[in-house]
């Protein structure tokens, strides 16, 4: 394999990149001893404030800290502008696609999406077939997972549509940074992020539903204590100042959905949940589901609740949907997509198969409905053996699969036990969608701190950095 | 025809529960081979809940009974005046796309069997000929035999013992019938039975299979027929259960007992 050329977001050509300017004089300054002792600093903040949990879907040891590497990584503002249309753009075509999906369909009537892909999709809820949420808005909270190549080149590696999580990590991370290096944040113009939670609340309250007057009560449904969330869950709660229900908080009567609280029953206008469509009404769908809460989809359908994200929106977010969001952008925005995908081949479609099976040494292959960064094949990065092996799952059913080529991602500069040392990252911004859309400036910036890694999930040994955007 | 019917639904439970709650798809469809005379749903004790018409163009009902209450009455009664439109579902008005129902679900998913006597009605002349021939080989396969099968068998497994009633009749057309790439959905409704008394139950099933140029069309593989003037359709889905016309559940239930009568009967006009 030839050697690959990484773009260092610190050091270009022997010169630090000007973002990165004065975090060169702090990591100078800063000597091997302190820190060994601003680390352990870190990690005894995080276990005390319970941070524990492996980021929706990773699976894991759901108690397990995942690192944090004190390195922020570094956007300019002008490089956040271009990437801030680029989501924005990217969330509105989703949502449009997916109010579209769920209506006429223009967009499979003009052959521009296969209608296989949509409308036999798993995800794809038949039960909300022409009932339009309010203001339009499917999937309120849209996590784009993205990749840098170069100065300019950003791709999107996977778009997250039903409920994204991490945002806590983004939230954490820059209070602890804050904590533990209050000069740093004096020295540089850092954009605040710690209004998420407010805007995540307005947001939600924007979208109550028409039969809602007054002041919308919003609540955050959570599976419970058990799931490896749950401690975002509650935490988001706590600073929106909403409160986190389970199942059994909540009840239907006649045309609203009610809360159980000590003053008595009261309504419940907006449910931000964060459990699975399968389980949140038994009376819809699973019928052995104990999390949801029954007749829950009867009031949302009926007008009466608002559900966050809507039933139905994972069929925008997965592998094979996500080659068609730049057709999207051109169908229903008529602009050209600002992020680009990374090129997919689909292991369903003949003439792709064979490409992928003539080149999987070099391809990086995942399964359609994956995540986690299980169950995928990095192809320069595996044996003989293992890409053999992995021949052979996709020629079982190749409708399973998609891949891609092996990405350049970007480094930045890591703490690692020799010193610091460049280690690859990707970046999940959280955009808002409600009555307006916004995107707080930052995200998570996941890093792979295996030497030459290029996988970032924690499951997988990565962890997690702070993210800036400077203001202009 | 002018039919009537009066189902009655009773619920017990062992111990008082503290609530139930019950989705209904209990409202005649509509669309040209049928109009609602007079129609009235009712729960003993119970508050209605949201309303609308789905994506399917069924009439979806909530209902909720607050505890503590040992039983449970769900009535439907009404009137009906219907016609015969040899099965076709005229005029009914529908956003859901037919592929949707080409999606396998447990009760519905081809073995090899199945996929066997589908492919029996390979080589038909177009999809409305191959319709038909499959619902006489799924009445070939299945001998009408109440108590054969229970709420949960498959497709697969009725076929298995050539045994079932309508709900398996209706599961193995439509398995058959997706496996041949034809879109097909399960419809609950009701049947009257005239004096010739073929078998039927009265809380009827039948499947609808998509045929491109003239829609959904219904087939009874039960009775070997189309539906015709003696048929009232409630609502659809992929299989029996999305497409129950009561789905509910009791909240601290132990054991729940299910007492069904159903009378429809033809009125004189």
């Amino acid at each position: 394999m030839a050697v690959t050329q990484y773009f260092n977001e610190m050091y270009q050509g022997g010169k630090v990149r000007p973002p990165y300017a004065r975090l060169e004089d702090w990591m100078k300054a800063m000597p091997a001893e302190l820190r060994t002792l601003k680390q352990a600093e870190a990690e005894d903040l995080f276990r005390r404030i319970g941070i524990t949990f492996a980021v929706y879907g990773e699976g894991g040891d759901p108690d397990r800290l995942i690192p944090f590497d004190m390195f922020p990584r570094v956007f300019t503002g002008a490089e956040w502008a271009r990437l801030e249309k680029g989501i924005k753009q990217r969330a509105r075509a989703l949502n449009a696609f997916l109010v579209d999906v769920y209506q006429r369909g223009e967009i499979v009537r003009a052959g521009r999406v296969p209608s296989r892909l949509v409308y036999q999709n798993d995800a794809y809820e038949k039960a909300v077939a022409g009932i339009k949420p309010p203001k339009g808005v499917y999937s309120h909270i849209v996590g784009i997972d993205i990749v840098r190549t170069g100065p300019d080149e950003f791709f999107v590696l996977e778009d997250n549509c039903r409920t994204p999580s991490g945002v806590s990590y983004m939230l954490e991370n820059r209070e602890i940074m804050m904590r533990m290096f209050p000069d740093l944040f004096r020295e540089n113009r850092i954009e605040p992020v710690d209004t998420y939670p407010e805007i995540l609340r307005r947001t939600l309250a924007s979208v109550a539903p028409e039969k809602c007057n007054g002041e919308p009560t919003v609540v955050l449904l959570t599976p419970g204590h058990f799931n490896s969330a749950y401690y975002e869950h509650s935490f988001l709660a706590d600073l929106m100042g909403i409160e986190l229900v389970e199942g059994q908080d909540l009840f239907v009567e006649g045309e609203f959905v009610w809360m159980r609280t000590t003053e008595g029953p009261k309504k419940v206008d907006v449910i931000y949940r964060r459990i699975d469509d399968a389980f949140i009404d038994p009376l819809c769908f699973r019928p052995d589901s104990m999390l949801g809460v029954p007749g829950l989809m009867d009031v949302y359908r009926s007008g009466g609740v608002s559900i966050c994200s809507a039933p139905g929106a994972g069929v925008a977010d997965d592998k094979a949907v996500y080659t068609f969001v730049p057709e999207m952008v051109r169908f229903y925005l008529g602009e050209e997509p600002i992020l680009q995908n990374v090129p997919t081949w689909q292991c369903g479609k003949t003439d792709d198969l064979r490409y992928v099976l003539d080149n999987l040494s070099e391809l990086v292959v995942k399964e359609v409905h994956g995540s986690g960064g299980y169950g995928m094949l990095v192809g320069p990065k595996s044996s003989k053996e293992q890409v053999e092996a992995f021949r052979g799952k996709i020629l079982a059913d190749p409708g399973n699969y998609i891949a891609q080529p092996t990405l350049a991602l970007s480094t930045t500069p890591t703490f690692v036990a020799e010193g610091v040392a460049p280690r690859h990252v990707d970046l999940r911004p959280y955009c808002l969608v409600g009555e307006r859309i916004e995107l707080v400036p930052g995200g998570l910036t996941r890093v792979a701190l295996t030497e030459g890694s290029l996988v970032v999930n924690s499951s997988q040994g990565g962890g997690v950095k702070d993210t800036w955007v400077l203001a202009e | 025809m002018l039919l009537s019917v009066d189902h009655v639904t009773r619920y017990r439970y062992d111990r008082p529960v503290r609530a139930v709650m019950q989705s209904h798809r209990l409202t005649p469809s509509k669309f040209d081979g049928q109009k609602l005379r007079d129609w009235t749903v009712t729960v003993s004790g119970g508050i209605p809940g949201g309303s609308f018409r789905d994506g399917a163009g069924d009439r979806v009902q909530g209902w909720m009974v607050k505890g503590p209450v040992t039983e449970v009455e769900v009535r439907v009664t009404g009137t009906v005046e219907t016609l015969d439109l040899a099965g076709v579902l005229r005029g009914h008005r529908e956003v859901v796309p037919p592929e949707v129902y080409l999606v396998d679900t447990a009760a519905t998913r081809a073995d090899a069997a199945v996929a066997e006597l589908a492919a029996q009605a390979a080589g038909a002349d177009g999809p409305l000929s191959m319709a038909h021939r499959l619902a006489e080989l799924v009445a070939e396969a299945l001998a009408y035999t109440p108590g054969a099968t229970q709420s949960q068998t498959t497709a697969a497994e009725a076929l298995a013992q050539g045994k079932g009633v309508c709900q398996d009749h209706a599961h193995a057309l439509i398995a058959c019938a997706r496996k041949m790439g034809l879109p097909a959905r399960y419809v609950s409704g009701y049947l009257f039975a005239d004096a010739e008394g073929t078998p039927h139950e009265a809380a009827h099933a039948w499947a609808e299979i998509h045929v491109a140029g003239l829609g959904w069309v219904g087939f009874d593989p039960a009775n070997r027929c189309c539906p015709d003037a003696r048929y009232i359709r409630l609502g659809s889905g992929l299989d029996a259960q999305d497409a129950a016309p009561i789905r509910g559940i009791a909240r601290g239930v132990v054991s729940e007992s299910l007492d069904v009568t159903v009378a429809v009967q033809s009125l004189q006009q």
